[in-house]
This record gives structure tokens, sequence and C-alpha cells, in this order.
């Protein structure tokens, strides 16, 4: 079970947490202006690395907020929390 | 007279002033506070304890600790019996009853054995290759599997027990309390750190506690002791013994098992748990889980009376028990000949020393003829006989390798065998943490390599088996632990002097010659796979070391391999031709060792389980005979008995009145969200189809909710209460998954939204007034405002005072009824409803459960979310093209609705059923057929719904989903049932008022 350093309520179990797979996954701007295959691209296409992963979380069971993780899914060290709406952290990214 | 034959008249760490008395398969036997069940039948002559796995064969008592393979007993009866528990690990108490698993009728006269008869039937692979062809025919051999190849008996009744769990946060937890794990502690303790330390064992020692040794000059069980007591008087030390630290997972959380009262038996004082569960964070760990010896592979080593020398040498130490009286040492190690002399000074004549090593190096040769024990170097034991104990074995000189016999045989009479392959360090739990193994080539071991979390080995889990390497190494990790933590400056105390000193290494030899080629050679002698299976395995092609263990069953016992493991690596590596390196390990998983489900589930079984919700009515429906359904996590009413009727005659009364007079539910459960602020409409029109900007203050509008995939995902009514406030109502089930979506919204894509979302579910009470005499009913209650049709009209909402209750009244249906919504806060609930129950008598006012309800709603074609829907399913084909806004430029899941697959053809489409048979009730779920034959096979185009009997039409109706449903309207289509097929009308979803007059009302 991992730690996680939840921005506003400092480290919790992970099972307060729910996790939302990948981050930084933006909402198209003018979908009906794509095809079905880009529109696909946002809905169903993610990374899913061996290594470092840019993740979102809520913690569910606490403050209710959802946040950005970057974590090995390797080794499950959690490199960086950082907010939602922030970009990766820059010694990261 | 013949226990004392066994037990040592002095000596050992038992306590002769308290017998206790205690039965084995039924008979009676006496033992003292301080032994195990194993070491008590052992000081009673008892070798003979169960039978094995798959062949039935006799076995006796192997090891004394986890790693038993063959002592597992059933433990106590009725709700109290636990199966495979180890006589090994298992305390004795007074009263204690346990007996053999997997023998019958007894240990003794088992007509398993039979097994071993046809052995040669029952090679590696056994069941895959038998229980392929026919398929149906394992309904008759399971039972015949089940039966012979036994473990213990789950007890029938639910657990008695009580069990607990706990969470500790510390700076260092420690696993074990042998000489490292001591001297970890001591270190970390000693810097400040806030230590743990677990120790499965009833007391701190490790190894000390059964062998000869000395620290600075003093017996070392002194120094234990003083340890303990130092770590005792330490506010931030934590020793806890009869725990097993049992999973190692992310970020230094561990779990462990405290077994809190097993040991007291009777005496267990009732205010104290069976078990605790601690579930424990840690900044470091330190490992010292100690080493486990493995056997050595040679013939028919699992005859009763063969055990492992460290084994033998504990209970002749610590439990004064003589595990026979004549015996043979077998072994390839030099700590073996220390167990050897102990032995023979201690009570058990040694008549040889077996050694396939061709030289032993120690200087053991004196000490053993002055012993009067036999050395036979550069041999092995290729035989052995004895049924039910050992009665001999038989010795021949074998090459330098211990691989081939070079000479003629020798029998050699005794009644117990120790031996001894070496030792592995007990890398479960490092493993587990994600750390990698290296192979030691000289140990002929695994040790830790590399670690991936904070943590350090120390000890003989590290390969380092020398006592004073031990105390080092434990005193370095936990000055270490502590540093890194922030105690302490980092300098470790020092190393007291201490012996023995290390032991040279073994001879790597996995598998020993036989004598005869019908001796089997146990590898895991738990799930009874021998070293032939291993060598069937890779020549049928399962080279892999996982797929070797899954197609032979090795390590998959209740011990997970601990003696077999290795021994069977090597074995796979020889017939490979490869390094033991290269064939790798298995996974290490948790648990360590088994941990009882009682002591996972702890307190949150029953009621507790998972929590009931219950309306502020639910007291009202109790009364009143209701018969109770789970919605989410919700009861509600499904119907009310009256008279004794059945649920079909209950329902159809209910829905009647409602039709016909007025019906009142409760409608507490569903989901309301409290929405507000100046961007609350623009966040109605992104998740919602339709546009909510002309919806006026004190009006309300049903919505459908998609998924960003466009399927339908949740519908409700929104009422706009004011300029800038809305309530939404949800499905029951989906209340918590829509209030989750809309925050997930606001938070990752629109935090600039000003909007303030509120869970306002339970906050109200609802009550449902349904029918055409539902105004006259609400009129008694003298509402302070008009609720004529006018006035209130069909998706209206007033607020003001019902019966003096300050209330939200909604003008909304589910029932395709004149309807009033009444919300009052929750706590106004029950009084409002016994106010409506009065009031409406003269009406005739039914309540009504959610079975007429969803009966009303299916003669209306009104649909259920994850009942007509399935999370594939569009609005376009549930026919509701009406409420998907053409003119707002986006919505959530708007794009994928034009997605080529949606907008096509060929999708199914919400339809009406009417059978032939008006009386004929279609199961929910049934297959619909896309063409009409006499009989299956046919192809199939969609499934029912819904169905019911409609008491207002007097027939059956269904809704289903259907390819190309609504082009099939005036069809009739077949439906496959069991035994029989029925054919239906495909209609429009709608069977009652179609014009809506009654809604309107």
């Amino acid at each position: 079970m991992l730690l996680i350093d939840c921005p506003n309520c400092g480290p919790r179990e992970e099972s307060e947490f729910r996790p939302a797979g990948e981050a930084h996954i933006a909402r198209p701007e003018d979908p009906q202006a794509l095809d079905d295959e880009q529109w696909a691209r946002y809905l169903y296409y993610r990374t899913n690395p061996k290594g470092l992963q840019f993740e979102r979380w809520h913690h569910f069971y606490g403050c209710r907020q959802w946040f950005n993780v970057a974590r090995d899914t390797v080794s499950h060290e959690i490199k960086a929390v950082y907010p939602m709406g922030a970009a990766k952290p820059k010694d990261l990214a | 007279m013949s226990a004392r034959r066994w037990r040592l008249a002095e000596g050992g760490r038992i306590d002769r002033a308290r017998p206790l008395g205690f039965s084995f398969n039924g008979r009676r036997y006496e033992g003292y506070a301080g032994d195990t069940l194993a070491s008590a039948l052992l000081a009673s002559g008892v070798h003979l304890v169960g039978r094995s796995f798959k062949y039935h064969r006799p076995r006796g008592v192997m090891s004394a600790g986890v790693e038993e393979t063959n002592a597992l007993v059933q433990l106590g009866g009725g709700a109290r019996s636990t199966p495979n528990v180890l006589a090994t690990q298992l305390e004795l108490f007074e009263g204690m009853a346990a007996r053999s698993i997997n023998c019958w009728p007894s240990v003794e006269r088992d007509f398993g054995a039979a097994a071993g008869l046809v052995s040669r039937l029952l090679p590696a692979g056994f069941y895959y290759k038998t229980f392929m062809w026919p398929s149906g025919m394992w309904m008759g051999y399971e039972h015949f599997i089940r039966r012979a190849a036994g473990l213990g008996q789950a007890p029938r009744e639910p657990d008695a027990e009580r069990y607990v769990r706990r969470w500790e946060h510390v700076d260092v937890a420690v696993v074990g309390a042998g000489p490292a794990g001591l001297a970890a502690a001591l270190a970390a303790g000693r810097a400040g750190a806030r230590v743990l330390l677990c120790e499965q064992d009833r007391e701190p020692g490790g190894a000390l506690l059964s062998e000869a040794a000395e620290i600075d000059g003093r017996p070392a069980l002194d120094w234990v002791a003083e340890a303990a007591a130092e770590l005792d008087s330490m506010a931030e030390v934590t020793l806890l013994p009869r725990t097993t630290l049992f999973g190692y997972h992310d970020h230094n959380y561990l779990t462990a098992v405290e077994r809190a009262t097993d040991h007291l038996g009777a005496d267990a004082p009732a205010h104290l748990p069976r078990e605790r569960l601690w579930k424990v964070r840690a900044r470091q760990v330190v490992l010292a889980t100690g080493a486990i010896e493995r056997p050595l592979v040679f013939a028919d080593n699992d005859r009763p009376g063969i055990m492992l020398a460290g084994a033998a040498r504990s209970y002749l130490k610590r439990f004064a028990a003589r595990p026979g009286r004549m015996a043979v040492v077998f072994a390839n190690n030099d700590g073996a000949y220390r167990a050897a002399l102990e032995l023979n000074a201690g009570g058990v004549a040694v008549t040889a020393l077996v050694d396939p090593r061709p030289a032993p190096k120690g200087a053991w040769s004196e000490a053993l003829e002055a012993g009067g024990v036999e050395h036979l170097a550069g041999h092995a034991v290729v035989a052995t006989h004895g049924r039910k104990r050992i009665q001999g074995v038989e010795v021949a000189p074998v090459s330098p390798d211990g691989r081939e016999i070079t000479g003629r045989h020798r029998f050699i009479t005794c009644d117990f065998l120790a031996n001894s392959g070496g030792w592995n360090p007990a890398v479960h739990l490092f493993s587990q943490s994600g750390g990698r193994l290296g192979f030691d080539d000289e140990l002929a071991c695994f040790v830790p390599e590399r670690a991936r979390q904070p943590l350090r080995s120390a000890g003989a889990a590290k390969g380092s088996f020398a006592l004073a390497d031990c105390l080092a190494e434990g005193f370095a990790a936990g000055t270490g632990a502590a540093a890194e933590s922030g105690f302490g400056d980092g300098k470790p105390p020092p190393t007291p002097a201490a012996s023995p000193s290390p032991d040279p290494a073994p001879l790597a030899c996995w598998q020993l010659p036989v004598a005869r080629r019908a001796a089997k050679c146990f590898v895991d002698f738990h799930n009874d796979v021998t070293a032939a299976d291993i060598a069937l395995a890779a020549r049928e092609g399962f080279v892999s070391v996982e797929h070797t263990k899954r197609y032979t069953t090795a390590g998959m016992g209740t011990d997970q391999g601990k003696t077999g493991n290795v021994n069977a690596l090597a074995i796979l590596a020889r017939v490979r031709g490869e390094a033991i390196p290269a064939v790798g390990t298995t996974t290490f998983r948790p648990p360590y060792t088994p941990v009882t489900f009682g002591a996972i589930a702890g307190p949150d079984v029953g009621p507790l389980f998972l929590p009931e919700r219950k309306t502020p009515i639910f007291p009202w429906h109790q009364a009143r005979g209701a018969v109770f359904e789970p919605t989410g996590d919700w009861r509600r009413p499904r119907y009310y008995r009256e008279n004794g009727e059945d649920m079909a005659a209950a329902v159809s009364r209910e829905c009647l009145a409602v039709r016909n007079a007025v019906g009142i539910t409760d409608s507490s459960t569903l989901g309301k969200i409290d929405i507000q602020g100046p961007d609350s409409l623009k966040l109605l029109d992104w998740v919602y189809t339709n546009a909510w900007g002309s919806l006026a203050v004190e009006r309300c509008r049903y919505g459908l909710m998609l998924g960003e995939d466009g399927m339908v995902f949740d519908d409700g009514v929104t009422a706009r209460l004011g300029e800038r406030h809305y309530l939404m109502s949800t499905t029951s089930g989906g209340a918590g998954r829509v209030f989750d979506w809309l925050e997930e919204w606001l938070q990752c894509e629109w935090p600039h939204f000003a909007v303030d979302l509120t869970s306002v579910t339970t906050e109200w009470a609802s009550i449902a007034l349904a029918g055409p005499r539902a105004r006259q009913v609400l009129a008694k209650l003298e509402p302070d405002f008009d609720i004529g049709a006018e006035s209130l009209p069909h998706m209206a909402v007033a607020e003001g005072r019902v019966a003096g209750i300050p209330a939200r009244v909604f003008r909304v249906s589910f029932t395709g009824e004149l309807s009033y919504e009444i919300n009052v806060p929750a706590g106004h609930g029950l009084a409002l409803w016994l106010a409506l129950m009065v009031a409406g008598e003269p009406e005739g006012i039914t309540p009504f459960g959610l079975e007429a309800l969803l009966t009303l709603r299916a003669e209306k074609g009104y649909i259920v979310d994850g009942v007509d829907t399935d999370g594939s399913i569009t609005p376009h084909d549930l026919g509701m093209d009406w409420i998907v806004s053409r003119k707002k430029a986006d919505f959530i899941g708007k794009r994928s609705l034009s997605r080529s697959f949606v907008a096509g053809a060929g999708r199914r489409q919400l339809v009406g059923l009417l059978t032939e048979d008006p009386a004929e009730v279609l199961p929910p779920g049934a297959n619909v057929a896309g063409e009409l034959r006499p009989k299956p096979p046919m192809p199939i185009a969609g499934n029912v719904t819904s169905s019911t009997f409609s008491p207002t039409l007097g027939r059956s109706i269904a809704l289903a989903l259907v390819k190309d449903g609504r082009s099939l309207i005036g069809q009739k289509v077949a439906l496959p049932l069991a035994g029989k097929v029925v054919r239906a009308e495909v209609v429009r979803p709608l069977f009652y008022d179609p014009e809506g007059e009654r809604l309107h009302g």
C-alpha cells in the first residue's frame, strides 16, 4: 500500500485515495473538429509506461481534492506530488 | 513408562512443575508448559503425525519451526476448529485436542495409502493430463480428488473468535528477535528511535534457544535475557512475541499477525481477541529473519523419524525431548557435525555420521571418535527402511561430486535420522519488498543482493551464520536505520565476543544417488513432489521455473516451499545443464506463513461488513411488514405484505391503488446534489445532453447524463430553486458516482467555474404521493401554497410548509400518475409520512414498494439506468433523441454520438415486447432472437431488460434492447427459453397512457 503525500492533508494511506489514470490529458478545444481517430486517441489511448508515469489521484476519503502524482510504475516510488492544473515538475518532465 | 524414555530428566526451556494434558487423534498425552505440540508428541514417542498430500505416505515431524511440511493438524472443534495448524509452532495448553489431517480412518490405518501403491500413475502434471478430457468427467473426478488430496477441514460454523486490527507508525521495524534482531533493536532503541520488534516465537533468542553458544564468555541466553530486559525498559520500544510479520508491501508498509490468546486455550481472557492484525508503516526496516535448514534429497527421505539436524538439536536442547535413541546423521556441512556431537552428548546415541564430502576440512574426527561416532566421509545414505518409523539406512561410498554410488551398500540400524543440506537465509520478506536476490556459490544459497526499499538485512538472513557476525551486523543495521530516521550519531556499539565461529560451507549436492529405482526422493514434502517429478516436468518442456512450479506444484503448499524451493531449483538447473542463477527463483508473495481469514477480516464481519443505509421512515416500513430489497447500500421496501398474500398479489394491489386512488412511497434514497453559484447553469449544460438556459425558477427538467464515450451514465430531474441555485436528483445507486463525476470535471477541467456542490441525499426525506387522488390527500395537510394544477403544474416546484413542516414539493412523476414528491428535513420524514397516512385514509392511501414502482414505470416505458442501459447505450438507442440538444456547441459525450459505429445501423434499441400469451412473463435477461425459428439455435439480436406482469393492463409486458429494434415494431420475434420458445410482438416501449394525460391531471 502506497503512502501518498496529499498536498492538502499530508502523508496518508493509499486506501484513502482513488487513482484515475494518466494525467495531463487535456480535453480537445473543439471535439467536433476532430475525426474519429483523433477523438478516440483522447478517449482511450494512454501511454502505460514502464517507469515514470504522471497520474491523477483523488483524496476520496479525505479532502476530496484531485491532484497529480509522478510515480514510478515499477518501483512505486513517488517522485513528486503537485496540484491539478500545474505543469509537470521541471526536473522530471 | 514410555514417556520417560523420550523426555530428558532435566534441562530445556520447559516447566516440569506445570504438566499439561492434551489429546492427539483421540489419545491422551501429557506435556509441559513451554512445549509445542510437536515437542510434546516427540517426548511421548510419537513420530507418526500425518499422511502426505498425494500418496498418503506416513509422515513425522520434520522441523521445529514455521517450515514444517508434515506435522499439520486440525485443532479444536465446532466454531473454533482451525485447519492446517503447524504442530511445531503450536504452544501446548491444557486440554488441547488436535488430530491429523488427510487420513481416513486414522493416521495409523489410512485407506488413501493405496495411492502410494499406484504412485507411478500419479506423476507430475497428473491433474492436467487426466482431467482435460472428457470435460464432463471432472464432476466425477472432483469428488474423489477433493477427498483424497485434502488438507484440513474448514469449519462449517461462523468463527466464534474475535479479531482486531491495529495501526502502528515506527522509525525502525525489526523482524526477528534472534541475536541479530535483538542487537538491531538495542542499537536503534538506544539511539532514541521508536522501534517495533516482531518475533514469531513465544520468546526472543532465535537459534540461541536451541544451541550451546557463548557471548562475552557467558551463556548466550544470559545476553538474550539482558537484551530483552533492556528493550523492555525503553519507552519507545515494543517487543511483540508470537507475532509473525507476514507481508512486506510498498513504501515500507508491513503486515503482521499477533497470536494474542491461542496459547492460553480455555484460560484465554474474554476481553482479549484471538489475533491482532498489525498494520505497520516504518521509516526503516531491519530484516533479521534468520535461516531455514534445507533437507538433503535422498532415497525415501520422508519416513517418520527423519528430521532436520537443527530441529533435532532444538528438540533436545530447548524442549528436553529425545527425537530418537539410536541416530544416524547425514549431512554435507560442518554445522551438522556440531549438532551431531550435541545430540550424542545429550542422550541420542549417534552411531554414524555420513557425509558425501570426500574430505571434510573441520577437525571433527577426534571429537567424533571420542564420542563413539563412526565417521563415513565420502558416503551417502542410498536407501532407508521402516514404514511408520525409520528402522535403518543403507549407506554406500559416492563419487566426490556426490552423484554416483561407487561401492557396496551397508546396512546401519537406527530409529532416527538427522539430515542437513545446508541453510537458506529466510529471504522471503526481502524478496516481497521487491529486493533482488543473488546466488552465493560458496554458501550455496540465495542471499539478498539489492534492496529496493529502505531496509537492511542482518545475520543469517543475509547469509552470515557466525554468531559474532550476526551481532555485529545487527548492531550496525540498527544504528544505521536509527540514524537515517534522525536518531543517534550513526556509530554502532562495540560487538561482544561470541562463539561458535563460522562453519565451512556445505558441498552443493542437490540430489543423492539411490540404491533402488523405486525409491522416492522428496523435494517438496508438503505437496509430495519428488526430484523425478521435476526432471519429468523439464523433459516435458516446462523449463521455466515458474512453469515447473505450477506443473509440479513444488512450493505451492501451505509452507510455500520453505524447505524445498532451493533444492527444486537446483535440480531443475541440473536437468537443464545450467547454473542456478540462470534458472532464477519463483516469486515470493505474502503471506510468509498462513494467516487466518479472521485476522484479515478483523471486526469487519456480519453487520459491520457493509453498513446498511436506512431511510428515516425505515421503522414504519418494518412495522408494516415490508419485505426489503437492497438498492445500493440502502434497504428499500420491495412490497408490503398484507394478510399473507404473495408478492404478485401485493404488487398488483399496490399498482392498482396508485392507478385508481393514491399510493405513497419512500423515495428518500434518490440522490440529491445541491448546486449553487454563478456558473451552475454552465455546469448543467456541460453534463446534461439537453439545454438548461430556458429553465425558469421553480421549474424542473429531466436530464440525461452521458460519459465522454457518449453512453448513458445516469438520469434524473433537476429543479431550479433560485437564480443560481439548483437541486439535482440522481438514481439511488448513482448518487455517489454522479457527485464524484461532477467534482472531477470541476476540479480537473473547469477549476475556474464558480460552483459549489453539496451532497444532500441524506439531509432530506423524500415521500412521493402518486395517483389521481394525490392532490386531495396533500391538500388535507394544508400546504401554505397553492397546489392546484395551474399554480403547481407538472414539472414545477414550490417551497413552503406542509403540515407545518418546511417542505419542497416537486410535481414530478415516475409512475405516470399525478404525483407530488415532498421533501422535508430528514428528521421530519417519519412525521410527514404518518400525517399523510392519516390524511389519505379516506382516499384509500396505499404504501407501495420498489417492485410496484418498477412495474408502474415499465408500463410508462421509463428507463432505469443500469437495468435498461448497460454502459453501451446512447440516447438514440433509447429513442430519446428529443433530449439531445442540437444547439449546444458541446457537452460531455457529444462528439462520441457521431462516431461511425455509434451513429450507424445495427445498434441495439429499446423496444417493448408483448408476449402472445398474455400470462407469460419473460425472465429478465432472456435472449431475443433476430429471426423467427421454431427451435434453437437461432441468432441472438438482443435481450429482455425489464419484464413484469402489468396489473393495470392485465397482461405481461417487457422492455428489451434489440438490434435495430425500432425497425421490427409490429413484427414477431422469438425468445428461446429453457425448454420452450416464446413468441412476442415488438411494440413501442410505452404501454399505458401514451398521451400522458394522467401525468398532467
